[in-house]
């Protein structure tokens, strides 16, 4: 019987010849990333469980990534650095992106593809759950919490049951002003918060293909001192991916094709990590739990209301409300494609709520000043419409300490690129957020109220 | 593992996430510090809004302010309880606050998975639309070999499913006792 990708990636990773959904296996791990919140808990379950002088089973394949709690003068917050630098000394790991140096990187899921460390055909867990965000790379890629972590720091291993296959097929041309976020939010509204428990999402269809129109022009454009392009396509994949979380879904998974190949050579290349990767593609006998069709002609741009993802609705029906604040960012909306989205909306206009901008990473802050709209650079277009950017880590998308910029600390209205508005995401627990693209944010914060990102556009 | 207690039952909706269960501001804590793994009972389930919490009044608090243990040792909600964040924190804070068992119509995966493979409290799952019928306070029995639960507020029973493929995990204590206990982990 045919297997999908998910399915071939795991039955490659436990050394069996076939997987069938529902079957639980041991699979060998490729990589494991922990980053500030998670990766002191985990230390502590390797240490108490393997001892106080047990080293990592292989420190190649351990990824270190501070990224949360980084802007804050929370002392315990601090602290937990200082605990991951110990164990990254004592462990002498080389993939670690430490707080304060060069190496600073910001998000997780974003660094990871940027330093090298996404590969089509492998298995990356991470203590983060969207960790998925790398399914993006035709990867299996999951969250786990900190015993799976520290089980996996000292065996290399860890027991996964097989998730069946949920397909989500997108049709027909996208418009440019269409974008991942979009798609993700129309999912999640169509299957619920739960639709994908325990199950994988692939995407597939010309227009999963197709994305990221809105930044078409600066595609393979350097972004950084690195020799790397920028690729539209693969931002938008990984934000597809990012939130099948939002769904309950176990993993996301995209077909690798040229482009991944391409932007996973140039970037291990840059970054001096393992090149060489097998990518897996379904069987043409694959069995699939169930197929979602999706015409793009017929979706609108996509607002989820307060207070979860599913309560996805188009823009026509939310046009008008509200709100106090906007904010652009995190690992699903704060990547280069988003802000060229943004700063093509406020360009020449000026917000007319508090607009927060945090790019997720350090790359992607230098990208700011290296994309010129009509010779004006990104950061030139945010600042002259009155945003305040912030620096890049996870920022204020999962609320933070109290003293991270752009939390929202009262019971304010804002609309978010970002990923969650369960209760109290963001700060305050009786805040409202609205989550949306980042053209749809942009827009909205022009116009002080919901908006839409077309009526802008044209 | 505990099979059958008796406990009083706070109650709450569905959909309750981990920022709810932990909000963010709290993983500061190290839970692998002892004094630290305290404050996570602290603050359980202090990110409900103030209407949800401990229904089907609301207004109810979990933990009494100030203190690190709940009163109630069972919590009992409807769909996807634990999805979100994949912290572990989550699972952590319900069991330093005290609590035994959830009982929820469904779980999503990680939280799950975290409170089964860290051994921190019985995730059992049931058909029936429990928070409907269980108000916070009563007094409820779990009974996990004879998979139900009484409401003795009321003398209801209730069908709850069976752990299933995750009994031996949560008999060991987690994964790595489940691990060393199957030879699969050697040390």
């Amino acid at each position: 019987m045919g297997m999908t990708i998910t399915e071939k990636i795991l039955a490659r990773a436990s050394g069996k010849p076939a997987v069938q959904p529902g079957e639980n296996v041991w699979v060998n791990v490729d990589v494991l990333m922990t980053h500030d919140v998670c990766g002191p808990g985990t230390i502590g379950v390797f240490k108490q469980h393997f001892g106080p002088d047990a080293r990592v089973w292989d420190r190649t394949k351990v990824v270190i990534i501070p990224d949360h709690y980084i802007f804050t003068r929370d002392e315990k917050a601090r602290r937990n650095i200082e605990i991951l630098r110990e164990f990254v000394r004592e462990q002498q790991l080389p993939y670690y992106y430490d707080v304060g140096t060069e190496r600073y990187k910001g998000v997780c899921h974003i660094a990871l593809p940027e330093e090298g460390h996404t590969r089509p055909g492998e298995v990356l867990l991470g203590t983060d759950s969207h960790t998925c965000t790398a399914g993006a790379f035709g990867e299996f890629a999951t969250g786990i919490g900190n015993t799976d972590a520290g089980f996996v720091l000292g065996t290399g291993k860890l027991w996964l049951k097989v998730p069946p296959t949920l397909r989500f097929i997108f049709t027909g041309d996208p418009p440019a002003w269409l974008m991942a976020k979009d798609l993700i939010l129309a999912v999640i509204g169509r299957i619920g918060c739960d639709g994908a428990t325990y199950m994988a999402m692939e995407f597939t269809g010309e227009a999963v293909f197709g994305l990221g129109k809105i930044a078409a022009e600066f595609a393979g454009q350097p972004i950084s001192d690195r020799p790397v392009g920028f690729s539209p396509a693969i931002e938008e994949r990984m934000t597809l991916c990012n939130m099948v979380i939002e769904a309950g879904g176990k993993n996301g998974v995209i077909a690798p094709d040229e482009v991944t190949e391409q932007f996973v050579r140039e970037r291990t290349q840059a970054a001096g990590t393992r090149t060489d990767f097998e990518p897996v593609h379904n069987d043409p006998d694959a069995r699939f739990a169930a197929e979602y069709r999706f015409d793009v002609r017929t979706l609108e741009p996509m607002v989820a209301r307060p207070h979860s993802p599913e309560h996805a609705v188009p823009v026509s029906d939310a046009v008008g409300e509200p709100l106090d604040r906007a904010y652009i960012g995190s690992c699903t909306g704060g990547k280069v494609l988003d802000l060229i989205a943004a700063a093509k909306v406020l360009r020449g206009r000026s917000v007319a709520i508090p607009t927060f901008i945090v790019p997720a990473t350090t790359e992607i802050e230098r990208a700011m000043d290296r994309i010129r709209l009509n010779g004006q650079t990104l950061r030139e277009i945010f600042e002259s419409s009155g945003c305040i950017i912030g620096p890049p880590s996870c920022g204020a998308c999962l609320g933070g300490p109290l003293d991270t910029l752009g939390r929202l600390n009262e019971p304010l209205r804002c609309i978010s690129s970002t990923n969650r508005n369960f209760p109290g995401r963001m700060g305050h627990k009786e805040a409202q957020v609205f989550l949306a693209s980042p053209l749809t944010v942009a827009a909205s914060a022009v116009a002080g109220r919901i908006a839409d990102p077309r009526d802008v556009l044209n | 593992m505990e099979t059958k207690f008796r406990a009083l039952a706070y109650v709450l909706g569905d959909n309750i996430d981990t920022d709810q269960i932990i909000p963010a501001q709290y993983l500061v804590y190290n839970p692998a510090v002892p004094e630290e793994y305290r404050m996570f009972g602290r603050y359980a389930l202090s990110g409900v809004p103030r209407d949800r919490a401990g229904l089907p009044s609301g207004g109810v608090p979990f933990v009494r302010d100030g203190e690190y243990s709940t009163d109630y040792q069972v919590v009992i909600a409807g769909k996807n309880f634990g999805c979100g964040s994949s912290r572990e924190h989550a699972p952590i804070a319900l069991n330093a606050a005290g609590v035994k068992a959830v009982i929820a119509e469904s779980y999503a995966r990680i939280f799950f998975r975290n409170a089964v493979n860290g051994g921190y409290l019985v995730p059992l799952e049931t058909d029936e639309r429990l928070i409907e019928a269980v108000r916070t306070g009563d007094l409820v029995e779990v009974d996990i070999d004879g998979c139900r639960l009484v409401n003795l507020a009321t003398g209801q029973t209730f069908r709850l499913k069976p752990l299933g493929d995750v009994r031996p995990i949560i008999e060991a204590g987690g994964l790595f006792r489940y691990a060393e206990r199957s030879g699969l982990l050697k040390r």
